[in-house]
């Protein structure tokens, strides 16, 4: 994916560590400094953000950066160790889960093996003791939606693992909550499906205006469906903002390196303005940092440009060469021993040697992270 | 040889013990019930059973083991269900079993001492100020007991069926506006029924046959079809009705597993 670089010319790199206190819209939760713990263990660590009604929102982390706590935190299921969780504004820490406007579509689908498909979609409403005829109605909508018409009678034990998660996220959307939890809900979906889904989802939450919270830990999927993305790592929101701010722009290696392929290299901020690394200066669009900080520099592969080795402001060795349908995918090696990937629809020789070109603007410069934080 | 043959043989001496002591006896005991006290061929052990004297003795039989099952039930499934909620499983579960590895008649014999004129029980009951009262021979020492004694029966199948249960299908239900008692209702009990049910069989059915605690706790106040069994073979040596009585009790529990069901299968997905 490619997102053109039309963007501010100058960069600050004062970021914001936590996940947007404010909204410009209708607050619908917010999280307040909540830690949660098991059994002494740190699982969620002073998290705080805001969310819009209306939105969608992705989060987006490797396995068991703590994902699935918030969102079990938000339906209720847990409770924080610390810190407040606030629904509409007020907190919800009494509200039992049968009580809040949120549902879930669990991440192993958590259907009623003893019901068949109709009966799992029509589950809560019949809670709510609605009318038979309304129940049919809602509920073959449901399925046509995520078509699976002409289930409705099936065992759950009959339905195959994409079906099953497609039964599960019609009896979220069923009862029309407020907030839409989706836990990695189209991850055994194959590509076709899962695209179809992803686009589905996206057209549903703007029909229904509800706000959705969706997990996944694939990128590509978080930055083709969000509004905002919170990307996580051990139990820390690293980064919160638009799927172009956190692609444009990641506030350190572990979101660079998390979201999409990148060079990322060490480096020392000189002034404003430029920076060093690979054993050479460049003008760059940063500035903010002390005289001689160290940093890290990221580089995106699709903004690097082949030019001859004389016109280079890198020169590099082709070590290796990919073909990926779109694009080459050129990984080399300059004198410095840094390696370099390039996406490029001009192809180069392994052997060669060849000199890479960047605009001021694709130079995106980051602080290094504290050690004690690790990543 | 194939591996299916080897199988074959191993299941030689099971099949032994099967010809030994399950089919012979129950071939003895049907052959039995139908002979007269002078060894002649007849049927009319059966027209006594279906008289009222027997009648009534199945229906009480019957009614008690029900009694029995019921309070089982009431108890047992709760106890399991904190069971599976407690921080120490393994030593509670431990604890529910251990009685069960002390002999019967001894358990029988406490209780005989706890429930006695001057036993604890009335102990208890005067120092409380509701005073002595009879309580060794009836109907409720005989319940009683009964659920003590097999009351582990009835925790242990359940306590695995709430095992099994998934605990995020109990999430689901409160996620989508059920209440506990709903959630319950809906999904708990439905698919934990393949435990209750298989605990309800593991007490009903023995308790169909009780003969030493009706004897012992209920003072013979209470005849079952197990004392009707034991006094014909030990006291009256009227061993064709006994048979008979024996084939009809054998009977009822084939049926009663064959309506339940095999209980095992419907509880687990
Ligand atoms: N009930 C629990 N008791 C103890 N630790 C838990 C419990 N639930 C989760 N954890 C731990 O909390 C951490 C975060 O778990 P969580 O389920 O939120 O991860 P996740 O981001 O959803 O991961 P994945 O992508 O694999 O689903 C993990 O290290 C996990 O081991
Ligand atoms: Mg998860």
């Amino acid at each position: 994916m490619h997102f053109p670089l039309s963007y501010v010319l100058i960069r600050n790199s004062e970021h914001q560590e936590d996940g947007g206190l404010e909204v410009n819209g209708e607050e619908i939760i917010r999280f307040e400094r909540v830690t949660k713990e098991y059994d002494g263990t740190v699982v969620l660590d002073d998290v705080s953000f805001a969310m819009e009604r209306g939105k969608f929102y992705t989060l987006l982390g490797p396995s068991g950066c703590g994902k699935t706590t918030i969102l079990r935190l938000i339906a209720g299921f847990i409770e924080p160790t610390e810190g407040t969780i606030y629904f509409h504004g007020k907190p919800i820490q009494n509200v039992p889960p049968n009580k809040r406007q949120v549902n879930t579509v669990f991440q192993d689908y958590a259907l009623f093996p003893h019901l068949d498909v109709f009966e799992n979609v029509a589950f809560g409403l019949r809670v709510k003791k609605m009318k038979e005829a309304d129940i049919r109605q809602k509920v073959s909508e449901a399925l046509r939606f995520v078509n699976l018409e002409g289930y409705e009678r099936r065992r759950i034990q009959e339905m195959s693992g994409g079906q099953r998660q497609r039964v599960a996220i019609a009896r979220a959307i069923v009862n029309e909550p407020e907030v839409l939890l989706l836990d990695e809900p189209l991850s055994a979906l194959d590509l076709k499906l899962r695209t179809e889904m992803q686009y589905e989802l996206r057209e549903l939450q703007r029909r229904l205006g509800i706000t959705f919270i969706f997990v996944t830990h694939d990128q590509e999927e978080a930055l083709a469906m969000s509004d905002y993305i919170f990307v996580l790592n051990k139990g820390k929101i690293q980064q919160f903002g638009t799927p172009k701010d956190i692609y444009d722009e990641p506030i350190n290696r572990f979101v660079a390196d998390f979201i999409g392929e990148s060079n990322i290299l060490s480096g020392r901020m000189i002034d404003d303005f430029l920076v060093e690394f690979a054993g050479k200066r460049f003008v760059c669009v940063d500035r903010g940092f002390a005289p001689n900080e160290p940093v890290d520099v990221v580089i995106r592969p699709e903004d690097l440009e082949l030019a001859a080795p004389e016109d280079g402001q890198i020169v590099i060795r082709v070590d290796s060469l990919l073909f990926r349908g779109v694009h080459y995918e050129i990984c080399g090696y300059d004198e410095n021993g840094n390696e370099w990937l390039v996406h490029s629809t001009k192809k180069a020789e392994v052997g060669e040697t060849v000199g890479l070109r960047f605009e001021p603007e694709a130079i995106h410069v980051m602080r290094v992270e504290r050690e004690d934080e690790g990543a | 040889m194939t591996e299916r043959a080897w199988r074959n043989w191993y299941l030689i001496p099971y099949g032994i013990w099967l010809v030994l002591f399950v089919v012979a006896p129950i071939v003895f005991l049907v052959y039995e019930s139908f002979l007269d006290l002078d060894g002649h061929w007849t049927v009319a052990n059966y027209e006594n059973v279906l008289t009222p004297i027997y009648l009534k003795m199945m229906a009480y039989s019957f009614w008690y083991a029900f009694l029995i099952t019921l309070v089982s039930l009431l108890i047992g499934y709760p106890t399991a269900y904190w069971l599976t909620k407690t921080r120490h499983k393994q030593l509670w579960l431990l604890l529910l079993i251990l009685p069960m590895w002390v002999n019967l008649l001894l358990k029988v014999y406490a209780f005989l001492g706890l429930l006695g004129t001057y036993g604890l029980a009335n102990a208890l009951l005067q120092t409380l100020g509701i005073g002595a009262r009879q309580l060794l021979f009836t109907d409720f020492s005989f319940v009683f007991v009964s659920v003590y004694i097999f009351i582990p029966f009835m925790v242990l199948p359940i306590f695995n069926a709430l095992e099994e249960l998934p605990p995020s299908l109990v999430d689901a239900a409160r996620d989508l506006g059920a209440s506990a008692w709903t959630t319950f209702r809906r999904v708990v009990f439905p698919l934990t029924l393949g435990g209750v049910k298989a605990g309800c069989q593991a007490v009903f059915i023995p308790s169909l046959s009780l003969f030493m605690i009706t004897r012992l706790v209920a003072g013979n106040r209470v005849i079952t079809l197990g004392t009707a069994i034991e006094q014909h073979f030990l006291v009256t040596q009227n061993w064709g009705m006994g048979a008979t009585i024996a084939v009809v009790l054998m009977i009822a529990m084939a049926v009663i597993v064959g309506l339940t069901g095999s209980g095992r299968k419907e509880g687990s997905r």
